[in-house]
């Protein structure tokens, strides 16, 4: 029954790459925009779930981490003397402006966090290190962002809010979910950049020493220092998530395009078998005349429904490993990992076979009349 | 081999009901050629089709080999037309994306059985087609392909559909030597719906329907 399958499958050439141009484009759709869906999940709180923090402690009501307000460092030490804290250093993410060479200027974030911590520094390097640092307004950027800021080499000095800065390294991949690329650089030399007293933090990244219940620490910072908000990791990387994806219209529209993706891939491939199915419908038919079972008939149509799946999906994560390839040194990202493609090879799958289980209902009840008149 | 008694097949309900057969009695012997014949509509292909355990009927009575089909499982019929009967259709229905080998031995397998085709490829003369597509023979020749592709596994009856209404006059009495091979020589019974008035002189007996009745029954002298 396979060997009949596979071969009404390649015996109209021309069937089988609508066939397969249709569950391509299906499926190409569906890894596209949920790849999308997802490097846009990914990049709106990357520097959250970088950060090798614990705890994350705040300014009460602040929506999300790139909308923090100060408060004093002063609860840094009140923090420091809670049993199983290991660290607790001041973090800074605030929005400034980075004048360009001609003049104008584009907004960026600064990242200053603590060199000797490093909780919300950057990684991925790959020129420079954190070390460099320690110099005097040293920053470090991204290399997908150098062109935007106008950046053409290491050293090159720049100005950000008015003050000078020099750029120690790059790192690469690290996007910003917003128009403004992350600039890495010291807590120290943050408070440069952005209005901030020195007293002053915008975070607190808390590291729990080894053996304490980080859910423990947490009640008794809270029962310490009093009028903060304190969030575990993935609690502050959830909470900015979904700001992103449902409180801006951005979110909510790659959302809604990786869903319509899923059903205009659905009904594509769905109309696709099927058309391809009862195309044998008459073959089925004589199948059934001879005196198939009903099962055998479900065993051809649904290999070849196996087939064209297995066919097509080959196809298109070939594709979509390209766009996504291709989307890396662009500002949005695709992201296809592999439990997104295995996940898209089982709904091909399951498109497939379900397409065409409605046309086994069609070739199953079938009038014998139609099989003995020619 | 078929014994059919007060047959009834009726489509629809009430006021919409239309009897397709009404009482429809009748016998099949082995080797011997029936032929029904009959205006189109008259109920000649249901009568076929629940011979054949295709269709079922509404009430009456279908022993076929000693088995009665009326009332019998439907998950139980695809066995018995397997074991049973073999299909010649007016339209071929071979499989164009198999040769003409791979369409014979198809049927082999559905039974269960090792493919055996070059001998009914031989007997029908196609031993040469083997590898040859559906598309690429004349309609005689497709023909003898399902005649071939009907004989797998040597069932005891035939069942064919007007099968030399698509062919010229040669061919068709080629088709007709070949059944009548089978009947005579192999002693199998060949129901066959025909219009075609060329092929009557090799019917053992002709049975004429109308309006879902048999109105005449007539033995032929063998050709």
């Amino acid at each position: 029954m396979f060997k009949l399958a596979w071969k009404n499958l390649i015996h109209d050439r021309t069937r089988l790459l609508v066939t397969l141009v249709g569950i391509v484009f299906a499926l190409v759709l569906i890894l596209i925009q949920f790849g999308l869906f997802l490097g846009f999940l990914d990049t709106s709180a990357n520097v959250v779930q970088k950060s090798g923090a614990d705890l994350w402690v705040s300014a009460p009501g602040i929506p999300h981490v790139n909308g923090g307000s100060s408060f004093k460092e002063t609860k840094r030490f009140q923090a420091l003397s809670v049993p199983g804290v290991e660290r607790a250093d001041p973090y800074a993410l605030f929005f400034v402006n980075w004048k360009l060479p001609s003049g104008a200027t584009e907004a960026v974030q600064i990242a200053g966090f603590d060199l000797d911590g490093r909780m919300g520094g950057p990684w991925d390097l790959v020129a420079g290190s954190i070390e460099d640092l320690r110099g005097e307004d040293t920053v470090i950027i991204d290399q997908l962002y150098a062109a935007k800021l106008g950046v053409s080499s290491l050293g090159e000095s720049v100005e950000i809010n008015g003050r000078r800065a020099r750029i120690a390294g790059y790192t690469r991949g690290i996007r910003s979910f917003t128009t403004s690329p992350y600039v890495f650089t010291s807590f120290k030399n943050a408070q440069n950049y952005v209005p901030l007293q020195e007293d002053e933090t915008i975070f607190l990244l808390v590291k729990v020493a080894q053996g304490w219940e980080v859910e423990k620490v947490r009640r008794a910072l809270e029962a310490r220092l009093g009028r903060v908000e304190i969030f575990t990791n993935h609690e502050m990387w959830r909470k900015t998530q979904h700001y992103w994806v449902f409180s801006t219209g951005a979110g909510v529209t790659t959302l809604m395009g990786a869903v319509l993706g899923l059903i205009v891939g659905i009904v594509v491939v769905a109309q696709t078998i099927y058309a391809a199915t009862v195309d044998h419908i008459r073959e089925f038919g004589t199948l059934k005349a001879m005196g198939a079972a009903n099962s055998r008939i479900y065993e051809v149509i649904l290999a070849q429904a196996g087939m064209s799946a297995v066919m097509g999906y080959s196809m298109a994560i070939v594709i979509g490993w390209f766009v996504a390839r291709g989307s890396e040194s662009g500002n949005a990202p695709i992201l296809l990992p592999p439990e997104v493609a295995a996940g898209v090879l089982a709904l091909a799958l399951a498109m497939c076979a379900g397409a065409s289980l409605i046309s086994i209902r069609k070739a199953t009840s079938i009038d014998p009349a139609m099989v003995f008149r020619g | 081999m078929i014994e059919i008694r007060d047959l009834v097949k009726s489509y629809g309900k009430g006021g919409a009901q239309v009897n397709a057969l009404r009482g429809v009695s009748l016998e099949v012997s082995s080797s011997e050629i029936l032929m029904l014949m009959g205006p189109s509509g008259s109920g000649k292909t249901t009568l076929l089709s629940i011979m054949g355990c295709i269709l079922t009927a509404t009430s009456g009575s279908v022993r076929v080999n000693g088995l009665e089909t009326v009332g019998l499982a439907e998950s139980k019929l695809p066995r018995v037309r397997l074991e049973n009967f073999g299909f010649i259709f007016q339209g071929f229905n071979l499989f164009p994306a198999l040769t003409v080998e791979e369409n014979v031995d198809l049927a082999f397998k559905l039974k269960g059985l090792k493919p055996r085709s070059a001998q009914l490829l031989e007997r029908v003369g196609l031993a040469d087609k083997r590898r040859t597509y559906p598309r690429d023979l004349s309609g005689g020749q497709k023909q003898r392909v399902a005649i071939a592709r009907a004989l797998a596994g040597d069932p005891p009856i035939i069942l064919a559909d007007e099968p030399t209404a698509a062919l010229d006059s040669h061919s068709g009495q080629t088709v007709m030597e070949i059944l009548a091979g089978l009947a005579r020589e192999r002693k199998r019974a060949v129901v066959m719906v025909t219009h075609d008035n060329r092929v009557l002189h090799y019917a053992d007996r002709i049975v004429r329907i109308e309006d879902g009745r048999i109105v005449e029954q007539r033995e032929e002298m063998v050709a």
